[in-house]
């Protein structure tokens, strides 16, 4: 079945978003460089990155976290970018797409002349072989598998054209072309085993991995020759720095003081008690609100008392959101307006639903039947009105968002019980529903995430009732047109609050503190960082 | 020595080796979490993992035998020297850890460099000083230092050394300046409790009748001290010593986290979170040998000290 697509091709090359135009107003963060005065970019010097965590793989399609982004993005291009400020989709490695009508098959062309760093080109075969290698990775490349679902295979046209199919359509899969999850290793990386890979691989990208060591950190250099950048990136040859080296520093603290003292030309991971003092100090601050779920309590929407929707809703009501972006957050985190944040396309603002109004929530309370207890605490029934929270302390400032979340829930006469959990414990939990409500955030540039996390007929973690929500995430997913797909999931996205399957709290926001003497650091659409345009001061 | 006495002590560690590593398996696999969610589950960033998958991983990674069978295979395999993959990483084991030891190997012998400097001016402070004041502050030091947290220790150091001052870098691997300060954070607290110990020994030595045999004849308190109760006090020192090697490895946890160094304490720390069951059998297994060794260096060293002491009875007991 060659050269044939199943229906009418409704996208073709660069897609436009008029719809979301609109995301413009997404916080897209302060650009050093835009508040100085314009320099010369500089070519040369070295920098140094402190990130909090170590992901133990140095891999780029095997890991997840957010941690591993600022470095695995810079290894390897992606066939697509994606637009930070519309969302929309545009060219890196693949010059022009086409889109079947049924969002099962995309196909690609490849620009010609790009090439891994030891030589070999990036054509249609590569791209095959990242694909149909990554499915085999399995449960290793949980992100890239999760886009890849029902893969049906890639076929090579010719030297630079190659299709992806899918069982059934996927029209998720054209962002998911830019995240560097699925960016493309060079063939004699995908001829090691995954445990080898773990080592390193080679890639396209602007800077080459130099060297991997577990718990240390990550050396780049710069790739020489490059001339493939991402037509978003404002410089088109290769990178400006030398060389750049990402440590794992655990501790806050050091990473802001090593900031502050020079040791550090960027830091990741900057928590609102830091910010003042950076800032105070000269450095600066890049703020970008992640795409996707940012925080939220997702409901076990079948256990006892937390399955009543009023027990929901007035959680919900209970919560001064706009207070907790204030307190808790570096300035530039927004309250959660939606289940997804202000930065996912299609976002639609519900903020009007998520209002902080409790005496509403105690009427809501009151009608259905839960009255005020001795203790504050109500109850029916003889049961007192006890939600247990579960959570990890996998992010800045999860603690305190807690407590205040507790703060207002009692206000309202719910007891909000704290269970804090290691990571081991917390996703055994997630995993077998060991909760009533949980607090997660998935980052994602695209409305799909939704379905991953609310459709009944995945995994369904938040014991969502099946109904009319699995067939708009299911419509969403086969409908290759950005502004139909965007209403569908707009439409999604009132289901979920109106259910409040989950309850949104706070938009995460990715938070890179930056030496002065360093510019041009901005963060793409899933919030990771653009290293190719940042240089450094003599 | 005798052979006997050889063959008793590889008995030993043999045992204490095996109790470690089996130990520390079951340890690992009565805790609630699962490593092959974890693992696919990388970061918390992918709440949806499609359980056919997760099988598949989990019978790639052979925990889908029964567990007497896994211990039986692992066990099997280290006594081969095999320590088996990093659940995370995928690397061997031993190449794990053996890439870990050249970063905490300097960080214990310079912390070790800090502690016993440390513990003998506080031991010689506390004894040899006239003035009552002196002794007294000699005495409390210890209890001082120890009742700091090491964790706050390292970071108010690195506030006024590294950050405010500039003297030394916060997170240098590769800098013999970058290992002061965490050798300083370890040492310190390991020296003030050796000087504890032998500041009292001393101080019980220089009781004995023999010492004041010594003073009476007119000797100077300092030479008294050299010559005569030194050798006698160390003993005790010497066995908290072999205990303070061990403790090393548990205070790296601390100190390698706050100083971002890639050695042992921030392996096992890691492994641990993430339920990396090789890595930290493997590390566990270290540490075992760690303490063996220097159990044993220690009851070598005792005869050379007091030759009253002989290799008759069972370790670490005099005769």
């Amino acid at each position: 079945m060659e050269h044939r697509q199943r229906g009418p091709f409704v996208t073709t090359g660069v897609v436009t978003l008029g719809l979301l135009a609109a995301l413009g107003a997404c916080s897209s963060g302060g650009d050093p460089v835009a508040s100085g005065e314009v320099a010369t970019p500089r070519s040369g010097g070295a920098l140094t990155f402190a990130v909090l965590s170590d992901p133990g793989c140095a891999d780029p399609q095997q890991v997840t976290s957010l941690d591993a982004g600022y470095w695995a993005r810079q290894v390897v291009d992606s066939l697509t970018d994606q637009n930070p400020q519309t969302g929309e989709i545009v060219p890196w490695l693949a010059e022009s797409w086409q889109v079947s009508g049924d969002a099962t098959a995309f196909t690609f062309v490849l620009r010609s002349g790009a090439t891994f760093s030891d030589g070999s080109p990036v054509d249609a075969a590569a791209v095959k072989r990242n694909f149909d290698t990554l499915v085999d990775l399995g449960a290793r490349a949980s992100t890239g598998i999760g886009y890849l679902r029902g893969y049906k295979g890639s076929e090579v046209l010719d030297g630079n054209r190659v299709v992806v199919r899918f069982e059934s359509p996927n029209a998720q899969f054209l962002q998911a072309t830019s995240t560097f999850q699925l960016g493309i290793v060079a063939p004699a990386s995908l001829d090691r085993s995954a445990d080898e890979r773990c080592a390193g691989v080679l890639g396209s990208g602007p800077f080459v991995l130099e060297r991997y060591a577990e718990g240390e950190g990550v050396d780049l250099t710069r790739r020489a020759g490059y001339a493939w950048a991402s037509t978003l990136w404002d410089n088109g040859g290769e990178a400006y720095l030398e060389s750049a080296r990402f440590r794992v520093v655990g501790e806050s603290s050091v990473r802001t003081g090593g900031l502050q003292s020079g040791e550090f030309d960027a830091a990741a991971g900057v928590s609102v008690q830091d910010a003042g003092t950076l800032t105070a100090n000269g450095a600066n601050l890049v703020v970008k609100t992640n795409g996707g779920i940012g925080f939220q309590l997702a409901a076990r929407n079948d256990a006892p008392i937390i399955s009543e929707l009023p027990v929901r809703q007035a959680l919900s009501l209970a919560i001064d959101r706009e207070e907790i972006a204030s307190v808790n957050y570096v300035s530039g985190t927004k309250a959660a307006t939606s289940i997804v944040s202000s930065a996912t396309p299609a976002h639609a603002d519900l903020g009007s639903q998520l209002r902080h109004a409790p005496d509403e929530a105690k009427r809501v309370l009151d009608a259905a039947g839960w009255t005020a207890g001795a203790d504050g605490i109500r109850v029916k029934d003889g049961k007192r009105l006890v939600v247990r929270a579960v959570w990890t302390n996998g992010a800045v400032g999860n603690k305190t968002l807690l407590e205040l979340v507790q703060q207002y829930a009692r206000e309202v006469g719910i007891d909000l019980t704290l269970v804090e959990q290691d990571q081991a414990t917390f996703v055994e939990s997630l995993g077998s529903g060991a909760f009533d409500v949980i607090l997660t955030t998935v980052t994602r540039a695209d409305g799909d995430v939704l379905r991953n996390t609310f459709s009944t007929k995945l995994t369904n973690q938040f014991h969502v009732p099946a109904g009319g929500l699995d067939d708009l995430l299911d419509a969403q997913a086969a409908e290759p047109d950005p502004a139909k797909r965007a209403e569908l999931l707009a439409q999604a996205q009132r289901e979920i609050v109106d259910n409040l399957y989950g309850i949104p709290l706070v938009e995460l926001t990715t938070v890179v503190g930056v030496s002065p003497k360093v510019h041009g650091v901005s963060l793409d659409a899933s919030s990771r960082l653009r290293l190719h345009d940042v240089w450094k001061d003599q | 020595m005798r052979p006997g006495y050889v063959m008793t002590r590889l008995a030993q560690a043999a045992l204490v080796l095996w109790a470690a590593w089996t130990l520390s398996f079951v340890v690992l696999y009565l805790l609630p979490g699962d490593p092959v969610r974890i693992l696919a589950s990388g970061g918390l960033e992918n709440p949806d993992l499609d359980p056919a998958r997760l099988a598949q991983l989990r019978a790639d990674l052979g925990f889908d035998r029964p567990i007497a069978l896994q211990y039986l295979t692992h066990l099997a395999d280290a006594l081969q020297g095999d320590l088996g993959r990093s659940i995370t990483s995928g690397q061997p084991v031993v190449e794990v850890i053996a890439r870990a030891i050249p970063v905490t190997l300097p960080l214990a012998l310079a912390s070790l460099a800090v502690a016993v400097p440390v513990a003998l001016t506080i031991g010689l402070l506390a004894n040899a000083v006239r003035a009552r004041w002196a002794a007294e502050l000699a005495f409390s030091t210890p209890a001082l230092i120890v009742s700091v947290p090491t964790f706050w220790l390292g970071l108010v150091l690195l506030q006024l050394f590294s950050f405010r001052w500039h003297l030394f870098p916060a997170a240098s691997t590769d800098s013999l300046a970058g290992l002061v300060l965490p050798a300083v954070t370890l040492g310190l607290p390991n020296g003030a409790i050796l000087g504890q110990v032998f500041a009292r020994s001393l101080s019980q030595t220089l009781a004995e009748p023999y010492v004041q045999v010594a003073i009476a004849k007119g000797l100077r308190r300092s030479r008294v001290i050299v010559a005569h109760a030194l050798r006698n006090a160390l003993i005790p020192t010497l066995t908290v010593l072999g205990l303070v090697v061990g403790n090393t490895l548990a205070g790296s946890v601390i100190v390698e986290t706050v100083f971002a160094r890639p050695g042992l304490g921030r392996l096992i720390a890691r492994a641990v979170t993430v339920q990396d069951i090789p890595v930290v059998q493997g590390a566990v297994l270290l540490g075992a040998v760690v303490f063996v060794l220097t159990t044993l260096v220690v009851d070598l060293l005792y005869p050379l000290i007091d030759p009253r002491i002989a290799h008759t009875a069972p370790a670490g007991t005099r005769s």
